[in-house]
């Protein structure tokens, strides 16, 4: 493999991360903006608001990482992909000032009015967020973002079906996903009724998510042909079946109440599709431009690689550290 | 189709004030949150060893505060990297790798920044408190570390180094040459002691007011001379090194510090000049201090100074405002100074605050103070790089986005800072009165105060 390979595959890493963990956070969003009235809604926004808080921040750090990597070690693709989508990418970046700070703020505000305001800002911006990254992915993956400065157009390439198409199934996943999760959680806190409700929820949005795909390669049949063609014959084709089964196994596991298993099989069929994405659409990353054409020089794609080597050993016990802690305390109380 | 347009100046003009105004807002919470922790940490450090439930109660809400401000620090830190491709893909497109490896590192500096500030928060009262106190440490080594990557990327743009372009093309990029350029030292340096004077100088100032209203209980008076300490130690130490940033932007960028001073001729035994306003091509009204700028730029009286008549005019900087912005960040330092020797004096003496209600008025306002020179010190960095945007390499007009309307997202982008910067302070606000101080804090009023 080479120095750009390697870096390519940590890339795609931090963004499965991303969309596994952030994905989840923003989902949670969404279920908090579909919990009802202040009064009926309390405990399910308790339950979301627990489950995120200690985390999205550090979840939240992949996104960062995925951004830096992008122009340390593509930085072509990186100018391409930020001047053409610069009215997606504007918005989502505001979505996320809305969204993290409300966030931080209904935490320690007290008012019902405040909690309400904040609150609604976080929902809604969870929503927006995800959608437009989803369209800024569907521009890439249709073959849009030509290389080149702002050489693409600037409304089309993100208001196209494959995009809006893409903003919706990222909608959805992150729906489907925090869902998945929170039905977990909810059972650890030994809340039943929220249980249930998650299940529901989950359910539900397992087939939507399912349909969605199902249009989406539908849409990529009309519209980005060459993609489609390496999804459903190519080398990405055994990632699009472990997305599928990976799937409807989540439904079967969820009918069946198995909230830990089928954290494992949603977050695998999540991961298939990305990486079915990636693989098919691997060298090319915009259109005729290949990784070997757009990559950094080896000197420093060597020192950045080399430093997340060193910075992953500091990592990875830190983390420990984090889970053990709060590990400690459960076992404790 | 678009054709390819170059950005039109309202639109360069646009991107411009939107990267500032960013930046200006992030560079505020940055700073708190590098010198914040390490306030937090030193109160509850004292809370364990003497005991006392004041430093314990400070440390407390000190660490509440920030974790809203931690938040922030986030989403609005996020929002730049963002930028620094929807408004300069030019600049990232070649030379984004030459400035990757700071912002790889800083990457992991955030990581651990965030994963120890979850423990720090959300385990106060699980862990036993020594480990808990260390659990600070790494926020505040990754905070210090964050500030020297990030700004020695921002070196890297005043003294570009160890690369050779090629066809549009960076070829034989030497990374740590260009991360440890010649202005990384004295910037990087100057910059983590700016941030533990502005954390230092906001947080003492919030308890000088408190203590104006009438408020002079141990608690307060501790809440004062803790931070106020921590930023007095540092303020002489800065302006030595302010002193070694200005004689690296003679070595490194002359027309800059031409503009500083407002120097139109290159000659020996210059003045330095106080005040004054450019028209013209000459200086006017300023007050001058023979031999002074020669002095002080290269301990010589008759050391030659580079004026802005060595460089283009279409290369200079606008000299008015790189001149002023210079004279408030010294005017300020100079002040803050005066401000911590009379803090000094009064401990030396009667190991007690200095009694003037006047001792007060200037901590409650050093705090603005400091951050309108660590502002003023940005504008001098940035605006006297102009027109450049990487120093003698790439010019901002050539960098900028060249798609229309960036006019639009710079007013929708000021819209979402106002309505952030009225909720933050807002928020703080309420946080700070939510819950009132008790009069006298016992052990129970300690412990009984969440953090999280
Ligand atoms: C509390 C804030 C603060 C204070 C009191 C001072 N500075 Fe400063 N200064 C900054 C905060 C700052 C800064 C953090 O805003 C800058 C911008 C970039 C940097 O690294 O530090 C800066 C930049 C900066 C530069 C430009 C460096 C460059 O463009 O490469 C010079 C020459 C000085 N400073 C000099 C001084 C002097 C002589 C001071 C003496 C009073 C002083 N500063 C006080
Ligand atoms: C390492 C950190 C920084 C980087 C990478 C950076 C980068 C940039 C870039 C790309 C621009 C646009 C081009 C230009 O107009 O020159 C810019 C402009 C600017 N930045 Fe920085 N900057 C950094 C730190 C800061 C900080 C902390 C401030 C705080 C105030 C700041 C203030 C400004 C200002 C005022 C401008 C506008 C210059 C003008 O009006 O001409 N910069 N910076
Ligand atoms: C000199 C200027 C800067 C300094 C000193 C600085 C420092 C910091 C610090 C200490 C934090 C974490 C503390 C907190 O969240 O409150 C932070 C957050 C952040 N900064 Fe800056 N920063 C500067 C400029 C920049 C620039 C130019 C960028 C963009 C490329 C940037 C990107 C970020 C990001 C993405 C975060 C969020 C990371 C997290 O999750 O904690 N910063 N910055």
């Amino acid at each position: 493999m080479s120095l750009a390979e390697i870096l390519l595959v940590v890339l795609w890493v931090g963004l499965t991360a991303y969309v596994l963990f952030a994905g989840a956070d923003f989902g949670g969003g969404v279920w908090d903006l579909l919990a009802g009235g202040a009064e009926a809604g309390r405990r399910q926004r308790t339950l979301v608001e627990h489950s995120i808080g200690p985390v999205w921040e550090a979840n939240h750090v992949w996104l960062i990482f995925v951004i830096v990597l992008m122009w340390t070690g593509i930085p072509p693709v990186f100018a391409a992909v930020a001047s053409t989508l610069y009215i997606p990418f504007t918005l989502v970046a505001l979505g996320i000032i809305g969204r993290g700070a409300a966030f931080a703020f209904r935490k320690v505000t007290t008012r019902l009015w405040q909690q309400r305001l904040f609150g609604a800002t976080f929902a809604f911006s969870s929503v927006v967020t995800p959608f437009f990254l989803g369209t800024a992915a569907g521009a890439i993956a249709s073959g849009r973002v030509p290389p080149g400065i702002a050489k693409g157009d600037l409304v089309r390439s993100w208001t196209n079906p494959t995009s809006l198409a893409a903003g919706a199934l990222a909608v959805g996943t992150a729906a489907y996903l925090a869902a998945v999760y929170l039905t977990r959680d909810a059972q650890r806190a030994g809340q039943q009724d929220l249980v249930d409700a998650f299940r529901r929820r989950a359910l539900i949005c397992g087939v939507v998510v399912g349909a969605l795909s199902a249009i989406g390669l539908l849409v990529l049949w009309a519209d980005a042909p060459a993609l489609f063609t390496e999804l459903t014959s190519g080398r990405a084709l055994p990632l699009l079946v472990l997305s599928v089964v990976a799937g409807l196994a989540s439904l079967v596991l969820l009918w069946r109440r198995a909230y830990v298993a089928v954290r494992v099989t949603a977050a695998l069929a999540v991961t298939g599709l990305l990486w079915g994405w990636g693989v098919g659409q691997y060298p090319t990353l915009l259109p005729g431009l290949t990784l070997a054409q757009a990559a950094a020089t080896d000197a420093v794609l060597a020192a950045s690689l080399g430093s997340l080597a060193v910075g992953a050993i500091l990592l990875i016990p830190s983390l420990w550290w984090l889970y053990a802690t709060f590990q400690r305390d459960k076992t404790a109380s | 189709m678009i054709l390819q347009l170059a950005a039109s100046p309202a639109d360069l003009m646009a991107a411009r004030m939107q990267m500032a105004l960013s930046l200006g807002w992030h560079i505020v919470v940055a700073c708190l949150g590098v010198g914040m922790p390490a306030v937090t940490l030193l109160a509850e450090w004292r809370g364990h060893r003497t005991g006392d439930v004041h430093y314990r109660l400070l440390a407390r809400r000190w660490a509440r505060a920030l974790g809203v401000l931690f938040a922030v620090g986030a989403v609005s830190g996020t929002i730049l990297s963002f930028e620094m491709g929807l408004l300069w893909p030019g600049l990232m497109g070649v030379y984004g790798e030459l400035i990757g490896l700071p912002f790889s590192l800083e990457g992991i500096a955030f990581f651990i920044e965030a994963i120890f500030l979850g423990v720090y928060l959300y385990a106060w009262d699980r862990l036993p408190p020594r480990a808990h106190l260390l659990s600070g440490l790494p926020i505040v080594l990754a905070g210090v570390a964050s500030a020297f990557f990030v700004v020695s990327a921002n070196a890297w743009m005043q003294r570009p180094s160890g690369f050779a372009v090629e066809g549009g093309r960076v070829v034989d990029a030497r990374p740590w040459e260009a991360m440890f350029n010649p202005a990384t030292p004295a910037l990087t340096v100057h910059m983590i002691l700016a941030a533990f004077m502005v954390s230092g100088f906001l947080m003492a100032g919030v308890y000088a007011v408190a203590m104006l209203r009438g408020r002079r209980d141990r608690y307060h008076r501790l809440g004062l001379l803790l931070p106020l300490t921590v930023a007095a130690i540092v303020t002489p130490v800065q302006i030595g090194v302010g002193d070694w940033a200005a004689h690296r932007v003679a070595d490194n960028q002359p027309v800059k510090l031409a503009a500083m001073e407002g120097v139109f001729t290159t000659a020996r035994a210059v003045p330095l000049h106080l005040g004054g306003i450019a028209v013209d091509g000459e200086l006017r009204y300023a007050l001058e201090i023979p031999y002074g700028l020669s002095l002080l730029a290269h301990w010589n009286p008759n050391a030659k100074i580079i004026g802005l008549d060595a460089t283009p005019p279409a290369d200079w900087p606008p000299v008015n405002i790189v001149h002023w912005a210079f004279q408030i960040m010294v005017g300020l330092g100079l002040a803050l100074l005066l401000l911590s020797i009379w803090l000094a004096l009064a401990w030396r003496r009667r190991r007690d605050l200095p009694r003037s209600r006047w001792f007060l008025r200037g901590t409650a306002a050093s705090g603005v103070a400091a951050v309108a020179a660590l502002e003023a010190g940005w504008v001098v960095t940035e605006v006297g790089r102009q027109p450049w945007i990487a120093f003698g390499v790439l010019r901002t007009a050539q960098a900028v986005n060249p798609v229309p309307g960036l006019v639009y997202g710079f007013a929708l982008v000021t819209a979402v800072y106002v309505v952030l910067t009225v909720a933050t302070v807002y928020v703080l606000r309420r946080l700070a009165r939510d819950v009132p101080v008790p009069v006298a804090p016992q052990e129970p009023d300690v412990t009984g105060f969440k953090v999280v």
